[in-house]
């Protein structure tokens, strides 16, 4: 089937509701309405009322909830509307979600997903284009998974749904539907934890996840035009993080390009540098770049295609890196 | 323009009650305990009280934790717990641990985690989420276990229970709300002890009552006295039986007491006086139903003596049995983190441990 990124986890969902009585998707709209974004459309109207409902207007009960319904046994799908209103799920993702197995001492587990669009330059209004995953790639016991495409978006939510562990699952709000491709029907998965080489290079590895991943190619494909050739790494799930696909292509490049829109400081592009420092130093032949959102909160829309990086500043921090 | 506002009379919300502090019947109710019900309620409440003098002790002379105290609240634990099925899901927090282990979670297991260690899972058979200590984050919780056994169509019942504190979180509203919302098999379940550390309940909420509160969530509410046992197990009962029925969730409100400091960190001296304290400790909710009992002719001479020693001899065996329990490892931490670890996790676990082995601390001989 043709699906863009919307269609293609309204079709995860569609599958894990027909498969599996114990999935229920729960959220703001989800209902009669289809969502926001119109990811659950149709689905109340197919499986029920039991199976896909409204909740109240309240984000942590949306998360908390989803723990309560999980360690009963069954497979809740969180929605969460923006990814900026996660910062109100926080703490029922944090400090109850990710560590009811360990205080049960693996009795109860929540195996549950918290799906949310995130990240900015579609004109939103305040709040509602944060890039929060920092947050909950530094919560131990939650898996974070960023797709890039409709075949990942697809194959990643069946993989989170099945998944014994708490997963918030971030969806690239931006390329939705801009991005149409061929995916399989029926089920399918593609693993949680591990990275996939996006376009192959030799000069620079760029690594990339969500949106910026397709932001990344645009990048690598301008460049090709110049003759410089980038590796493409699409990290998929951001944690736990897929070391080894990233130290391998920086094992060859001996140059990196770490990109995201989600703030500088203390952001995955921080953990990604450091991990490149301790263990592929001797490879390197250049610092390794960040390409990244600003230090600052999410700007008014006027100024957030500045701070969403393009293409462009993607090049610049390439051939920054190639100039050493 | 005055006049237009309504206030919910106070008067609406009557304090419950079946055994009057002197020990003598006041009232009755459907459904009150039974004999051996009664006499269950006294035994556990005695075995509280010395619970929960060991574990001050265990603390004082260092061999666990902090731990929060129950003195004076036996009556809310004990009856809570006895109006349950086991099968019934018990979500509360450091406040009910005599209602968890009167629920059936084995008393080493409470022990373990104030040693700081793993608890170990709860028996098969006993549904509970963990003893929280976050405040008023289990109450979306037990809304959702209740929603997931309305999904099924199970009949469990799900006993949420936090304190006036909690009340004041943001999650207490959002659980209960939901309750309401999709009319789920719950109760809630406020021990209301009048202290949030050093806040008393009046700084928490300018309602006349917490149990008034179950009415803007479009449930209904009681208001017990929480150190008459008999009142507190036929009031959740009755909630109980109302939710298994399909009836929707209730809110209770259980008037009690600290009388201990809130945790064995805590000094209440800074905050109330003595006098307060000596009021309260007046109504002893053991020393109630023990009265009550005599008068009802079930009690029989020595039996709280009996049943101290007998509490005492439980405790030093559970002690016992904590106490050999080993030390939580690094590699329980991991292994108890993920339940899917990926390639990433079990490096990151190697690394862990292997610098940790590089500095002696752990594989010491």
């Amino acid at each position: 089937m043709k699906a863009n990124i919307v269609e293609a986890i309204q079709d995860a969902m569609r599958i894990a509701l027909a498969r599996d009585k114990d999935v229920v998707v729960l959220g703001e709209d989800v209902g009669k309405n289809g969502g926001v974004f119109r990811a659950t459309d149709g689905l109340q109207a197919e499986f029920g009322e039991s199976r896909v409902f409204d909740t109240p207007l309240a984000e942590s009960s949306i998360a908390g909830v989803g723990v309560g319904l999980a360690a009963y046994g069954l497979r809740p799908i969180c929605e969460v509307q923006f990814g900026g209103f996660l910062y109100i799920s926080l703490n029922q993702i944090a400090s109850q979600a990710a560590r009811l197995r360990l205080r049960t001492s693996g009795r109860l587990q929540a195996g549950m997903v918290i799906r949310a669009p995130y990240g900015g330059n579609v004109r939103t209004p305040d709040l509602h284009s944060d890039s929060l995953e920092a947050l909950f790639a530094h919560t131990p016991g939650v898996k974070v998974a960023m797709p890039s495409t409709p075949y990942n978006a697809k194959g990643m939510l069946l993989a989170a749904i099945d998944d014994p562990d708490p997963v918030v699952f971030l969806e690239p709000m931006r390329i939705y539907r801009g991005l149409r491709a061929e995916i399989p029907d029926g089920h399918y998965t593609v693993p949680l934890g591990e990275a996939r080489i996006a376009r192959e290079g030799q000069d620079v590895t760029v690594v990339a996840y969500g949106a910026e991943t397709q932001t990344a190619l645009e990048a690598a494909e301008l460049l090709a035009s110049d003759g410089i050739f980038c590796e493409v790494v699409d990290l998929q799930t951001i944690s736990p993080l897929d070391a080894q696909t990233i130290l391998a292509s920086v094992a060859k490049t001996g140059r990196a390009v770490v990109v995201h829109e989600a703030v500088r400081q203390a952001g995955m592009g921080a953990e990604i540098a450091a991990l490149i420092q301790e263990q592929a130093f001797y490879s390197l032949a250049a610092p390794v770049q960040r390409v990244t959102g600003w230090n600052t909160p999410f700007p008014f829309v006027q100024a957030e295609h500045l701070y969403v990086p393009g293409a462009a500043h993607i090049a610049q921090a390439v051939r920054r890196a190639l100039r050493d | 323009m005055q006049g237009n506002f309504l206030r919910p009379p106070q008067a609406e919300f009557p304090v419950i009650r079946l055994v009057a502090e002197d020990g003598t019947r006041v009232a009755r109710a459907e459904t009150e305990p039974d004999r051996a019900t009664l006499l269950e309620l006294f035994r556990w409440m005695v075995f509280g009280r010395v619970f929960d003098q060991r574990m001050i002790n265990l603390q004082r002379q260092g061999r666990i934790g902090t731990i929060g105290t129950i003195r004076g609240q036996e009556a809310s634990a004990a009856g809570l717990a006895l109006a349950m099925r086991r099968s019934d899901w018990l979500v509360g927090s450091y406040r009910e641990l005599l209602a968890y282990i009167a629920h059936g979670v084995p008393i080493e297991a409470v022990i373990s985690l104030y040693r700081g260690g793993v608890p170990g899972p709860f028996p098969e058979d006993v549904a509970a989420m963990p003893i929280q200590i976050v405040i008023g984050t289990q109450m979306p919780h037990a809304a959702g276990i209740a929603l997931g056994a309305k999904l099924r169509g199970a009949d469990d019942v799900v006993v949420g229970c936090c304190g006036d504190g909690a009340t004041s979180e943001g999650d207490f509203h959002e659980g209960l709300n939901f309750a309401g919302v999709h009319k789920v098999p719950a109760v809630f379940f406020v021990q209301n002890n009048g202290w949030a550390i050093s806040v008393p309940r009046a700084r928490q909420t300018a309602s006349e009552t917490i149990a008034q509160k179950a009415w803007a969530y479009g449930m209904p509410g009681a208001l017990v006295d929480g150190n008459d046992a008999v009142a507190v197990y036929a009031v959740v009962k009755e909630a109980i039986e109302r939710a298994r029925a399909g009836e929707g969730p209730s809110l209770i409100e259980a008037l009690t007491y600290r009388v201990g400091p809130h945790t064995t960190s805590d000094d209440p001296r800074r905050y109330r006086t003595d006098d307060e304290v000596e009021l309260h400790e007046k109504d002893d909710p053991i020393a109630r139903l023990r009265r009550f009992l005599e008068t009802e002719g079930i009690y029989e001479e020595g039996l709280q003596e009996l049943l101290e020693e007998e509490a005492r001899s439980v405790m030093s065996q559970a002690i016992e049995r904590a106490e050999a329990v080993p030390d939580v490892t690094p590699e329980d931490v991991f292994d108890l983190t993920w339940a899917a670890p990926t390639e990433a996790v079990r490096r990151d676990r190697e690394r862990t441990l292997r610098e940790l082995r590089e500095v002696g601390e752990v594989g010491k001989e």
